[in-house]
């Protein structure tokens, strides 16, 4: 029996062994290889998304994603004020690091708020519009300026270009904003009543 | 399918079916009888109306009337547009007839209890009304007619979400509804009106199922009931055996009495055995709920030409001397209905809205009724005892043996308490129907339904967060694009030729307003500049000024 098996059975054992490890260490490989291009491209989205995209510039960096790529490639990922402790923890999940307090260097957090122009007061320049990262403000040269609310992003990118000072930062809790919404309900349209 | 084939088999009109049992539930005390023991009473009618107009999450609201417009019972006072998805107009009729007063703005008692606008109706007593057509032969309407009556008559859900009927029955063009089930279920304790409403006006109700089935084109209209409202189901059963004017076949289910058997998706799966996907409407399924009390109003609208001008409210509780079931004008105030049940003031109560389970607490007793108010509770100690001292979470498992939607209460307390957003969706948060009966049977008295509340809010403000950060995303990126597009054909053009593109041409002057002033006249723009320069510079110097003067002399300071 012996002879017999180390005749032809001990072969191919073996050189079906060799093959199966073969296999396994190319599929591992592969794997390997996929694992790390998707995570990294994967990490970078996870931090974009999870920084609050007010392209601010406060982190030093033209805008979130630049960003995000800096700390993809390990920055300190405290610089965003806008984001607050919200997305410091979320981008140290992300991370697996420790929750850092936000870096003062960079600025202060504080509740969103809008940019609004105090329209009696604009002169027309066009500054702020091209200061604005989201193209929210409205206006020609000479002519009035307005924000868009819904779209400000409030980063305060506005109001230090502005030379005659007319814009203010407005969050909802300040008194007199938004006064034509003041009832949460609705709107009140008349229509063609004579009181 | 068996057991829903055998339903089927078995109904026929008039004849009463047992309907399956669901899972879960509990069976609290019901304190029903207090408010039954008298029959409904019409309130008189009160001095001042505050009528709601407010769409409570936003919306158009168009005025109708003048402040101090003199206005008679019927008449249409503002239509509100909602901007809720696929919600045409809802109209708000007066109640009675008077003089406005006032806009203002106002609590009213429905289950959200938001200040809203309201129009203030001083009423004159008289209750004179406009002429209303009753329709001499309801049979032969035809479904779009009766949905733009409900329209007209500002007929909204009477059980308490309060969506415009003639909405919903709209989207039912759109799908084949099989079946439409009015919902009397009433699964709450203490509330009672659809209940009474039922007793005393069954034919009425019955007529308006029939023409919803009709405005549906539904092939089958359900009456679902709880077991232990005996006097309703004989008066139910006497009614759907009469010979009723509209040819149709309602049918009668009986729902095994518990709590909360009436809970739209839930008397679904009891009645069809259809279970409604997560995330979907019942009428994608093909079924169309709606609750008895709408039912009332829209044979009271397509029958007599009667818009929506008041409901049955119960009121109910220990500091009332006489509860009872009110037919109530919209916009009566909750101390009004009070007083009137006899309310013993020298008793701390507490007033809810709705059932002790699922309603809400009002702070303060001016409150109005609205179309969705089926019931208010001054509550005494008895009726709902302060909540006890919570302690941790032992993790018993009561909770998730009465979930009627099978959910792990448990998991879900600990994933609200780590916020672990993930983990609460995946669990079916956004499934909770908030009936509170895990909060009745937990022994350690844990606000659980609070949490998940509060965990539903957290996650979608969060998602709204995260669209807006999107949303700004793409306007920053669209912008990068524009610059680069802009610098790109600028040089193009520069190497295009040598020679500096042609300059503009000298601007056309504007063309002079109408009363002759030039719009961009130079001397006028720089003058203007200097001024806003010289604003500025004042308004620097009278701030440094003020720092400095507040340094020195604080007192002085005007404010």
């Amino acid at each position: 029996m012996l002879p017999l098996i180390s005749h032809w059975l001990i072969p191919l054992l073996f050189s079906l062994s060799l093959l199966t490890v073969i296999v396994l260490l190319l599929l591992k490989i592969g794997h390997h290889f996929q694992a790390q291009g998707k995570s990294q491209s994967s990490l970078l989205s996870q931090i974009n998304r999870a920084l609050p995209q007010t392209q601010c510039g406060q982190c030093g960096h033209p805008g979130c994603l630049p960003y995000a790529r800096a700390i993809s490639l390990g920055e300190a990922s405290n610089k965003c004020p806008p984001g607050g402790k919200q997305t410091i923890v979320e981008l140290a999940k992300i991370l697996h690091e420790p929750v850092r307090d936000l870096d003062p260097a960079h600025g202060e957090f504080r509740d969103f708020s809008v940019a609004v122009i105090r329209e009696d007061e604009c002169i027309g320049c066009t500054k702020c519009i091209q200061a604005c990262p989201v193209d929210a403000i409205l206006g020609g040269p000479k002519l009035m300026h307005t924000v868009i609310e819904s779209e400000c992003t409030g980063c305060d990118l506005c109001v230090e270009p502005c030379p005659v000072d007319c814009i203010d930062m407005l969050s909802s809790s300040d008194s007199g904003f938004l006064a034509d919404t003041a009832f949460s309900s609705g709107n009140l349209i008349s229509a063609g009543v004579q009181p | 399918m068996s057991a829903l084939n055998w339903i089927s088999s078995k109904l026929f009109a008039g004849d009463t079916v047992y309907a399956r049992h669901t899972y879960g539930g509990i069976r609290p005390q019901s304190f029903k009888q207090h408010s039954l023991r008298s029959r409904i009473m019409s309130t008189p009618i009160p001095a001042q109306l505050t009528i709601p107009v407010g769409a409570a999450d936003g919306g158009t609201i168009t005025q109708l009337v003048a402040v101090g417009e003199q206005v008679l019972k019927y008449q249409k006072l503002a239509s509100i547009q909602l901007n809720r998805d696929g919600c045409s107009e809802v109209f708000a009729h007066a109640p009675t007839s008077g003089v406005i007063a006032e806009i203002k703005s106002a609590r009213v008692a429905d289950h959200r209890i938001q200040q809203q606008l309201c129009l203030l109706l001083t009423t004159d007593g008289h209750d004179d009304a406009l002429v209303v057509e009753p329709s001499y032969d309801p049979v032969n309407l035809n479904s779009a007619e009766i949905v733009d009556i409900i329209r007209e008559a500002g007929i909204i859900g009477m059980g308490g979400a309060g969506f415009p009927s003639a909405d919903k029955l709209d989207s039912a063009f759109n799908s084949a509804i099989d079946i439409l089930i009015i919902n009397a279920t009433e699964c709450e304790p203490y509330i009672t009106a659809d209940e009474s409403l039922i007793r005393e006006r069954a034919k009425k109700t019955v007529l308006g199922a029939e023409l919803l089935q009709r405005a549906c084109s539904a092939t089958r209209c359900v009456f679902a009931i709880e077991e232990s409202k005996r006097d309703a189901i004989e008066a139910l059963t006497k009614a759907l055996q009469a010979d009723t004017e509209v040819a149709s076949s309602c049918e009668l289910v009986i729902i095994p009495t518990k709590y909360p058997a009436g809970s739209e998706n839930l008397l679904i799966h009891c009645v069809t055995g259809i279970e409604v996907p997560s995330g979907e409407y019942p009428a994608q399924s093909g079924v169309l709920m709606l609750n008895s009390g709408t039912a009332y109003a829209v044979c009271e609208a397509v029958v007599q030409g009667k818009p929506c001008i008041s409901r049955i409210t119960t009121l109910c509780g220990e500091t009332l001397q006489t509860p009872k079931n009110f037919e109530v004008l919209i916009g009566t105030s909750a101390n009004f209905l009070f007083d009137l049940c006899g309310i013993d003031n020298s008793v701390a109560h507490r007033s809810i809205v709705g059932g002790p389970l699922m309603g809400r607490e009002l702070n303060a007793d001016d409150a109005v009724i609205y179309k969705t108010t089926n019931c208010l509770i001054a509550a005494g100690p008895a009726d709902i005892p302060m909540p006890a001292e919570e302690r941790a979470c032992i993790r018993c498992g009561f909770c998730a043996d009465v979930c009627p939607v099978r959910l792990l209460p448990q998991q879900l307390l600990a994933f609200s308490k780590s916020s672990d957003t993930d983990a609460l969706v995946e669990h079916g948060l956004f499934d909770c129907i908030e009936c509170g009966a895990c909060d009745y049977v937990c022994p350690s008295h844990i606000a659980l339904v609070s949490t998940y509340k509060d965990s539903k809010a957290c996650i979608e403000a969060r998602q709204q967060e995260v669209d807006r950060s999107a949303y700004w995303q793409q306007r920053f990126q669209y912008r990068q694009y524009r610059l680069k597009k802009d610098k790109d054909q600028s040089l193009a053009r520069k190497s295009a030729n040598k020679t500096p593109a042609p300059k503009l041409e000298k601007k056309a002057t504007p063309a002079p307003l109408p009363n002759g002033q030039d719009f961009f006249s130079k001397e006028k723009a720089s003058a203007e500049i200097a001024a806003a320069v010289a604003r500025v510079k004042a308004r620097r110097e009278a701030k440094t000024r003020v720092n400095g003067e507040s340094h020195a002399a604080p007192k002085d300071d005007p404010k």
